[in-house]
């Protein structure tokens, strides 16, 4: 190991400012860091003059793993990233080492990715409403949102038989095809969600305490969140209006009408309108894709890539060979480099896979937006009040398990 | 996957003649083609080479021709190649809606490189997670220290000659 010297410490300390700094140590046990998040705040009085986030209480070196698995088992691994949205990480993953191989997805498998990946992000901004309006002092609303998020879950399980770490999108397509209720379930959901996203704008929108505790606070100006590297809705928040899923369409985003809410507020107000008005957007593109589903097969032709049906397999000895050849040896991915970036519900999530021609990839690099997010903690928060901390860590929306990674 | 597969266009000179239109390709020209070491068109990813003493002034000049969001930095470790690090940087253009990957190479015995916060500050953590997990030191970066790994680690994790398990 070679030794690169010893790192220039900087250790947030008060030196060098006035006496009356104090330095105010938050978390990584703290029930509004959304996870084991740990902010050293300089304060003077109760306005933060500093504030340095210090992260990686939950690194677990998953890009370290990822490159002793084959390429088709670090599909589980990449649920466990960002926890909260798992096929939005499948689905990252599968379209970087599909661009790598040049596999064409089928049309049905393309179509019931979209599907899920909204479902998803609406997961993932229930979770976000129910916590944020939970760290501001508006208990209920996490109650009704995890009632519908407990719907999604259901979902899940029901297409992949987990309700967490689905691992339902495969290199080459979809695990199997969906159960035959799954898209009446759907239609259900998405019928009475509307409703339920106007329940939680009645408890929220109108709320005099809410109000006041996001409008103006944590001020972004967009020129600082693209400076920053900030992406998805808290981007949108700043006025920007740039969304991967329109501007630059991957996995048949083409195909579906829909709209970018932009805010020009560039608060925690205008952040919270962003997301809310993502979710009924969402349910259109859910809509268009329950219309529009297309049928035919979920797997991509490719049997030394996918493995076979069960079926096959036990009884075609070329099915069987495949089947063995996959487990034991993975594929070769020919050599090369790609970059994929999906639009998930926190931002832009991209995978940097580097193949070097073998069955397992030389490395793969995680891109995750709560982690360029956090960067811009410090400007939001800069001369503000203390608990203003709370309300802006829950309006950017971070998850641990994708910033350490 | 629904658009065409298109063409591998390897080698500086190719990209040059053939994409001569690309806003990053421009951007290069302009800057001066002679310090552009490499270029690769491959999976409609556009790869440009510079060497590691002028990745600041390349980037400099790529945020200029309108690719204003830095998305993502790391890098990857070639053992036992030489030179060892190869570091990529992803910088997007809201305008053109286009990518550019932007690489330079960096030696096991002088591993350091120009830090990159003074043209887009949101490189801050980046640098800091390569330098962390790699061993690469940023010159002229505001915090370099350790982000993922306790201050006191010893070793790089992310290098090829780290081990994947078991006690170091």
């Amino acid at each position: 190991m070679v030794d690169v010297g010893t790192p220039v410490l900087q250790a947030p300390t008060a030196e060098g400012s006035k006496d009356q700094h104090m330095v105010l140590n938050m978390g990584p046990q703290h029930p509004s860091t959304h996870g084991v998040l740990r902010l050293v705040l300089e304060i003077d009085g109760e306005i933060v003059v500093r504030l340095y986030p210090e992260v990686g209480y939950l690194h677990t070196g998953i890009e370290k793993t990822c490159e002793s698995k084959f390429y088709q088992q670090v599909v589980p691994l990449t649920d466990r990233v960002d926890y909260l949205g798992p096929l939005a990480n499948n689905l990252c993953y599968c379209l970087a080492v599909e661009k790598l191989l040049g596999l064409e997805i089928p049309e049905r498998a393309v179509w019931i990715r979209v599907l899920l990946t909204e479902l998803t992000r609406i997961n993932s901004h229930l979770i976000w409403l129910g916590t944020h309006a939970m760290d501001i002092g508006a208990l209920t609303v996490f109650l009704y949102t995890f009632r519908e998020r407990e719907e999604i879950l259901r979902i899940f399980e029901a297409v992949s038989g987990q309700r967490m770490m689905t691992s339902y999108f495969r290199i080459g397509g979809l695990a199997m095809e969906p159960p035959l209720d799954l898209f009446d379930r759907i239609q259900a959901f998405i019928t009475t969600f509307p409703e339920k996203i106007d329940e939680y704008s009645n408890l929220l929108t109108g709320n005099p305490i809410f109000r006041s505790r996001l409008l103006d606070v944590g001020h972004l100006s967009p020129e600082d969140a693209i400076a920053l590297a900030v992406t998805g809705p808290t981007l949108r928040g700043s006025g920007v209006d740039f969304d991967l899923r329109r501007d630059m369409p991957y996995s048949g985003y083409e195909k579906f009408q829909f709209k970018v809410p932009v805010s020009n507020r560039c608060d925690c107000w205008g952040r919270y309108e962003v997301r809310l008005e993502e979710m009924r957007e969402s349910v259109k593109i859910i809509q268009q894709a329950l219309d529009g589903m297309p049928g035919g097969p979920v797997k991509a032709d490719a049997p030394k890539i996918i493995l076979p049906d069960r079926e096959k397999m036990k009884t075609q000895m070329e099915a069987l060979i495949h089947h063995f050849k996959i487990v034991t040896e993975g594929f070769n991915v020919p050599a090369g480099e790609v970059y994929q970036a999906i639009e998930s519900g926190h931002g832009e999530m991209g995978y940097y896979v580097v193949s070097d021609g073998t069955a397992k990839p030389y490395r793969v690099h995680m891109r995750y937006p709560g982690f360029a997010s956090l960067q811009a903690l410090e400007t939001m928060c800069q001369g503000r009040m203390l608990a203003d901390v709370v309300a802006v860590i829950g309006s950017i929306d971070i998850v641990l398990g994708e910033i350490d990674r | 996957m629904a658009e065409a597969p298109q063409e591998t266009l390897a080698g500086k000179q190719s990209v040059l003649e053939k994409m001569p239109d690309h806003p990053a390709i421009r951007a290069m020209l302009a800057w001066g083609v002679e310090n552009l070491t490499g270029a690769l068109f491959d999976r409609g990813e556009l790869t440009l080479t510079v060497p590691s003493e002028k990745i600041a002034e390349a980037l400099t000049a790529i945020k200029d021709a309108g690719f204003n969001a830095f998305v993502d930095m790391t890098a990857v470790d070639w053992l036992p190649s030489e030179p060892r690090f190869q570091l990529t940087y992803h910088v997007l253009s809201h305008a053109y809606k286009q990518r550019v990957r932007i690489k330079a190479w960096v030696s096991e015995a002088d591993a350091a490189i120009e830090s990159v916060t003074s043209v887009f500050p949101g490189a801050n953590f980046y640098e800091r997670e390569v330098f962390d997990l790699f061993g690469i030191r940023f010159e002229g970066h505001p915090n370099l220290r350790r982000i993922m790994m306790p201050d006191g680690w010893v070793g790089h994790p992310l290098r090829k000659d780290y081990p994947v398990e078991g006690y170091r």
